[in-house]
């Protein structure tokens, strides 16, 4: 007998996941919980798994020892804490909590428990993204100073739209959604910034959440960062994250299918000069595919931190950390957002008519 | 099927090399002229068949074809469906149910089903993969498809939550429909060869990544080598050329040299480019 595994949520990662944990050696997959009947009767009648409207039956009907989380970002939390309680390891879809306060405690707890909580930022499991945080953290590149992040793609293209993803409440919005990758790419190869400012946030088609996100990331070290995201950009094929990382000693440039490395002076076997490398050379095999060697290859790792042979590379405290920033660029926007609607308000009172200004011209005459 | 197939990766912005290529490509074939130019390359050097998705493009691709009954009168299209980030994006906005109801089309048997009060809920599998089916279908009406894929996303899908039945399904309308050889694309070739057969679908056509450099091959070279010596079934190679990690003389010597391959889908935007690759199937399958 495998680890005895349960999946809450069957939206788009929910099936996904179900597909990969399923074709897992180690692993028996033996419920699934959603709230929909109709999904859950289709898989009913077609497969082996043991289906579930509420995920506390599953978890202790089934004697789970683990449970995949990848329902809508609101209910994360509760359903976390729950698994806790039930002291069961944990792999839960992006992002992890709304409230980044409630992230860290019970990533502490977690780890207390000796529980694995593992977040789903698959391109920490991409070989270029993996390659890059090498080099940078070996110093290859020399002092960073500058990082640049940026996410675009097809998401929302219209004002319609009625899922979660388009409240604010419910974790929709481009920062949650499709910034916490470029976010959590820039702390994993580099570092979580400490600060931001800047952020602008706001809407090109939704009604209620962010399409487009900017903002400039502030480090300690005195390193400094951009950060551009845009989910209304019909002129990508599918999410494009690009993360470059400008150092004393050159420069990196990063997406999943490419690494360009400029090198100012040789290093740790780079000569000067640019460097280019593939992600089909940095590539590990996997045992099974679907969509991308890199959602197989993070859920392998969850299993090998299950088994104690690995150590956790997304785990509930980086993607609270992650969290961590989102919260800050929502709170720079806002009070951004306030400054500016006052100095708009003062402007309008300061500016004088044209009648005024004439006036003023003609008396100053004397 | 004909040994080799003109794929249509190069058409839609898919390069798994570099996000550059694919922009580059994604701007030159924007309109359907540029693409239906560099089929007509692959026509006129002797490629009898287009093995592409049901991208909506496509429908334009068919649309010069049915204009041109006398010109295209040996040419083939060996459609593959689902085209899948039309259904991923419908999902992401919809969700999965209002997903499903967009995907269908908006006259017909479906909408008199939900006009006469029938949901999704009730409805059984079967009969909504059928629908499926016929939508994508539709651009290629009157024209010849002999065999019909059912996409990797899908297969792998469904081998992945163990939905063998649906294989049969999907064999059952493909044959009945439109009378064409139903295949499946996979990444995933030694599973899924297994999952065919409990499934009881006998000497399944399987178009599979199979290149020296074992890229994209779950389960490792040595596996797809062995399944290829001694599993019961009509290959499709694709991806042979591992996105340029071999060079193409070696990579197609390798190919042809396997056992039972019987078709070679590649893709390429240049005239020179697909000449010299026929040249080099032709060549080294002799």
């Amino acid at each position: 007998m495998g680890i005895r595994l349960g999946l809450v949520g069957l939206g788009k990662m929910g099936v996904s996941h179900l597909a990969i944990a399923n074709s897992h050696p180690d692993v028996d997959v033996l419920g699934v919980c959603d709230s929909n009947p109709v999904l859950l009767s289709a898989l009913r009648k077609n497969t082996k798994f043991h289906c579930y409207q509420n995920p506390v039956e599953m978890i202790e009907t089934e004697k789970l020892d683990a449970v995949i989380v990848s329902t809508p970002s609101r209910f994360h939390a509760d359903l976390v804490r729950t698994a806790i309680d039930h002291n069961l390891h944990i792999f839960c879809e992006k992002p992890f909590c709304l409230d980044p306060q409630q992230g860290k405690l019970l990533a502490a707890e977690a780890r207390q428990r000796a529980l694995v909580g593992q977040v789903g930022y698959h391109l920490r499991f991409v070989g270029t993204f993996l390659k890059a945080r090498q080099l940078v953290q070996s110093g290859c590149i020399g002092r960073i100073h500058h990082i640049r992040a940026e996410a675009y793609g097809p998401v929302v293209l219209r004002s319609r739209g009625t899922t979660w993803r388009g409240h604010r409440s419910e974790g929709g919005g481009c920062l949650y959604d499709y910034a916490s990758h470029a976010i959590d790419a820039v702390n994993f190869i580099y570092d979580a910034p400490d600060a931001v400012s800047g952020t602008i946030a706001r809407s090109v088609f939704s009604r209620d959440v962010e399409d487009e996100a900017y903002a400039t990331l502030i480090y300690d070290s005195g390193a400094t960062g951009q950060l551009a995201v845009n989910w209304s950009d019909e002129s990508q094929r599918k999410m494009s994250v690009k993360v470059t990382v400008w150092g004393s000693n050159g420069k990196i440039s990063v997406d999943r299918q490419e690494l360009q490395i400029y090198i100012r002076q040789a290093v740790d076997g780079y000569r000067e000069g640019w460097h280019l490398e593939n992600i089909t050379q940095l590539t590990e095999p996997i045992s099974y595919y679907l969509r991308g060697e890199e959602y197989t290859a993070q859920f392998d790792h969850f299993v090998r931190c299950m088994e104690g042979r690995d150590e956790c590379r997304s785990s509930f405290d980086t993607a609270a950390q992650t969290d961590n920033v989102i919260q800050m660029l929502h709170d720079d926007a806002e009070a951004g957002g306030r400054i500016r609607q006052r100095q708009e308000a003062e402007h309008v009172n300061v500016r004088p008519t044209f009648f005024e200004s004439l006036k003023s011209r003609v008396t100053s005459r004397g | 099927m004909e040994r080799i197939l003109f794929g249509d990766n190069q058409f839609f912005g898919i390069n798994h090399a570099s996000e550059e290529k694919a922009r580059a490509q994604a701007m030159r074939f924007r309109n359907a002229e540029a693409m239906i130019e560099v089929l007509d390359s692959a026509h006129e050097a002797g490629i009898k068949v287009f093995m592409c998705t049901t991208h909506a493009k496509v429908a334009e691709i068919t649309d010069h074809v049915r204009a041109h009954p006398s010109r295209y009168s040996d040419f083939s299209f060996y459609p593959c469906m689902p085209y899948a980030h039309k259904y991923a994006n419908a999902m992401a906005e919809h969700g999965p149910l209002d997903a499903l109801k967009e995907m269908l089309p908006p006259t017909g048997a479906m909408a008199a089903l939900m006009k006469g009060g029938m949901s999704l809920a009730s409805m059984n599998v079967e009969g909504l993969a059928q629908l499926l089916i016929d939508a994508e279908m539709k651009m290629f009406r009157g024209l010849n498809t002999p065999v019909i894929f059912l996409q990797n996303v899908v297969t792998d899908l469904l081998l992945g939550i163990g939905f063998y039945e649906a294989f049969n399904i999907f064999a059952r309308h493909v044959k009945s429909r439109y009378g064409a050889e139903p295949g499946f694309i996979t990444m995933n070739l030694p599973a899924l060869l297994d999952a065919l057969e409990q499934a009881g679908i006998e000497n399944p056509i399987v178009c599979a990544t199979v290149n020296k450099a074992g890229f994209r091959m779950p389960g490792g070279l040595a596996a797809y080598e062995s399944a290829l010596k001694n599993r019961q079934f009509r290959p499709v190679a694709m991806s042979v050329l591992a996105s340029g990690a071999i060079q193409p003389k070696e990579a197609i010597e390798y190919v042809c040299k396997l056992p039972k391959v019987e078709s070679i889908v590649f893709g390429a935007s240049s005239r020179q480019n697909i000449v010299e690759t026929k040249r080099l199937i032709d060549e080294l399958s002799a």
